[in-house]
């Protein structure tokens, strides 16, 4: 479980975001501020994390996490060490946690675990001494897409509490929609999760609480929503027959201008990508002037900065986070540059 | 392997027999000579050469007997093999362990039944009783050679690990199976709702992301057998059950007087859906863990009776093969070890089931179910017995299986054997029996 043994005053691992307190959400959030105010000079790195390697153990294809947590890593000066399941010793056999205690013999500082079995990250987890960061473990939870969706939306909302939060999709195979779901709701808002019953998972509402509802109509589901995580379908699952078509499904749960309307007029509209245009998001709301699907993958970069860093102290992610204090060590190392 | 010591003459003394089927319960003396029950009664005298065991305190009661067990040879001895299997048994007051048939290759045909019968001759230190598949290869395609396997000693046809997912192939299986008296074993699962699932569905497996078997892939499967034994009048065994559903059904069936039985494992009655929270692969089982209800149900079925039998379905597993992501791991957990001392602290001290009733559940009952001549204490049967110490407790630290996959390990439990006998040869004497004093 993420849920770390009780007692402990520090969170060695980032495995998800059921376990963290809001404050420890909302500490990292902090830091990522300065994080991404770097991001406007000329030379976007500094020195925090100099000396210490960061193995991106990525069992499952990705790119733009892989290459989010890449740069993150490059922009903090750490040396990464970049592993593909397809080219390893795992095609000849070997186990997940033979491969992390590999890793472990370099003494790498970081470990960032993708893997297709829920739960992968907290097994290398135990296993081993250094700080494992779940890039999304199969359906389980993706935090960092998590802490980037609702860092987007503080930036441009200024507040998450009270807010009401759209989530559209395959929810039931999501791990990007249970991150969402567990930092949303902490920090104060309604999320409304919908998509065809087939694919909501048993029990949702005894997870999350009263915070969360279902719905499998998108139009009364978008009354008054503030934000609209629109959730990628993944084709491949058209195949186990939980709707009849992407035609249907288009129909039913795609997302189009006129739906959006629906909405706030300032509703914000995400998408963690990639995006299949013209089936669960059209083009016209992909690009258009609600859409935060660009300034997601740049947000992405600065969180994952920020959660590198808070890491990187030896006592992990602090129980109870001083109030602004590490994100102010942090814009005092970025200043030191200039 | 140690080969078991030839019968001894032994005189049990002192102890509470406990033996349902001859309505004993009571201070009795057990008289063990030439591999057989010689006497039962009050205030024996010891022949010549008898080795006397003061018993007072403790229970004496018929060998257990474990109808759901897998030994893993063929084909996967670095988990277990029959004589590692069979020392486990014994170490846990286990004399008679039913095999499953899902080996590599399966037991399916008249060879696989004689090999096993073969090696258990050779290696075992308590009976081995083989199953037969009901299917060639398990495959659940076409009916194995049923009658030839019980002719070679096949106790029961089972393609456990599978149900026969084909409702007709499966009426034809009851109604074969009949004609030879055989038991047929269902592992009552319905693969298609099952799908990937790894363990219970519900909020749990929610909040983890793994893929969840819903508690009505097992109770259709089973009220589709149900119906099918009442139609041919075959005695179908429902193996493992594991939800209130599954005890209901059957239970509505014996009333209807369906040829039906059931058993049920000590870790469905003893743990939930929780316990992957904290064991991880080592609670992966299937069927799942299932949730309190449940686990409080079989334990309502245990007592009434509706399930017939406790069964362990010990199921070994390397280290290598356990330390793997939850849903690459494979299911299953040992238990033959635990079975006993489960048992008495899960169901006996709550004041779930009586001493006698426990008994029947773990001897008797299974016996009966497979029609196997043991699990009870008369005159002139082969002495398979267990002398149990009800107080004393242990902290689980290790097993004699070759596998050690247990969510038990480092639990504290009362109720351990403290001798075993199969046929009169003492295949487990503890330090504590030996240093008691011979009167």
């Amino acid at each position: 479980m993420a849920v770390p043994p009780g007692g402990e005053n520090r969170v060695k691992d980032l495995l998800g975001l059921e376990s963290l307190t809001p404050a420890q959400i909302e500490h990292i959030l902090d830091v990522a501020r300065p994080m991404k105010s770097l991001f406007t000079r000329s030379i976007k790195k500094v020195p925090a994390l100099r000396g210490k390697t960061v193995a991106l153990l990525f069992f499952e294809a990705s790119t733009r996490t892989r290459s989010s947590f890449e740069l993150a890593a490059k922009r903090l000066s750490a040396d990464t060490l970049s592993f593909a399941s397809s080219t390893s010793s795992v095609t000849k056999g070997e186990s997940l946690l033979d491969t992390a205690k590999t890793y472990e013999a370099m003494k790498v500082d970081f470990m960032v675990i993708r893997h297709a079995a829920s739960g992968a990250p907290e097994l290398v987890a135990q296993a081993v001494k250094a700080r494992v960061i779940n890039a999304g473990d199969g359906s389980h939870e993706h935090p960092t897409q998590g802490l980037l969706d609702i860092y987007t939306i503080l930036e441009k909302k200024k507040r998450i509490d009270g807010l009401k939060v759209v989530i559209v999709g395959d929810i039931l195979h999501s791990r990007v929609a249970r991150s969402n779901l567990w930092g949303l709701t902490k920090l104060g808002a309604h999320v409304t999760v919908c998509g065809p019953s087939t694919l909501i998972p048993a029990g949702l509402s005894e997870v999350f609480g009263p915070k969360v509802s279902v719905s499998t109509r998108l139009d009364e589901a978008l009354e008054g929503a503030d934000v609209i995580n629109v959730l990628r379908l993944q084709r491949e699952r058209q195949q186990g027959d939980y709707f009849p078509t992407v035609r249907e499904y288009t129909e039913l749960f795609g997302l189009n201008t006129d739906r959006l309307r629906k909405a706030k007029p300032d509703c914000l509209v995400l998408h963690p990508g990639p995006m299949n245009r013209g089936v669960e998001i059209s083009s016209e709301v992909a690009d258009g002037p609600r859409s935060m699907i660009l300034e997601q993958v740049t947000n992405g970069i600065a969180v994952r900065m920020a959660v590198l860093y808070v890491f990187a102290n030896p006592e992990g992610l602090p129980a109870t986070p001083p109030d602004g204090k590490q994100a102010a060590k942090a814009v005092t190392a970025l200043k030191a540059l200039e | 392997m140690t080969k078991p010591n030839s019968p001894e003459t032994l005189l049990i003394r002192g102890g509470r027999l406990i033996d349902p089927e001859n309505r004993r319960d009571g201070e009795f003396d057990l008289l063990v000579a030439e591999g057989k029950v010689a006497r039962v009664g009050k205030a024996l005298t010891a022949p010549a050469g008898a080795q006397v065991i003061d018993a007072k305190g403790l229970i004496v009661a018929p060998g257990l007997v474990d109808i759901h067990v897998h030994l893993r040879e063929p084909g996967n001895e670095g988990a277990e093999t029959i004589e590692s299997g069979t020392r486990a048994a014994a170490a846990g007051g286990v004399t008679s362990v039913v095999a499953m048939p899902n080996t590599q290759p399966p037991i399916d045909s008249v060879s696989g039944v004689r090999f096993l019968l073969r090696r258990a001759a050779e290696t075992a230190t308590v009976r081995v009783w083989p199953t037969g598949a009901i299917t060639v290869g398990r495959s659940g395609e076409k009916l194995a050679e049923i009658g030839a396997m019980a002719e070679a000693g096949a106790v029961a046809v089972t393609d456990d690990g599978n149900a026969v997912p084909d409702t007709q192939l499966l009426r034809r299986a009851l109604d074969y199976a009949k004609m030879f008296d055989l038991t047929v074993i269902e592992h009552a699962e319905d693969k298609s709702l099952m799908g990937e699932g790894v363990m219970n569905e519900g909020p749990l497996a929610t909040r983890l992301g793994h893929k969840g078997i819903p508690r009505q892939s097992e109770s259709i499967a089973i009220a589709r057998d149900i119906a099918l034994a009442e139609l041919t009048g075959a005695h179908l065994h429902v193996t493992h059950i594991s939800t209130r559903e599954s005890v209901e059904l059957i239970r509505a069936a014996k009333r209807r007087g369906v040829r039906v039985t059931s058993d049920a494992t000590p870790h469905h009655f003893t743990l939930t859906e929780d316990a992957i929270l904290r064991y991880g692969t080592n609670a992966k089982m299937n069927p799942p863990l299932r949730t309190e209800a449940d686990r409080k149900a079989i334990i309502n079925g245990l007592a009434d009776g509706t399930i017939d039998a406790i069964a362990s379905d010990h199921a070994p597993h390397t280290r290598a093969s356990k330390e793997q992501e939850f849903s690459a791991a494979p299911f299953g957990i040992i238990g033959l070890e635990t079975i006993l001392p489960l048992t008495v602290t899960q169901l006996i001290e709550p004041g779930h089931l009586s001493w006698p009733d426990a008994i029947r559940r773990l001897c008797s009952g299974p016996a009966k179910v497979l029609s196997l001549p043991v699990g009870e204490l008369s005159e002139g049967q082969p002495a398979d017995v267990v002398v149990i110490d009800p107080a004393e407790e242990r902290t689980v630290s290790g097993f004699s299986s070759k596998s050690q996959n247990s969510p038990f390990l480092g639990w504290t439990l009362r109720g351990f054997p403290q001798l075993v006998l199969v046929e009169g040869r003492v295949v487990l004497r503890r330090e504590a029996l030996r240093a008691a004093p011979a009167r």
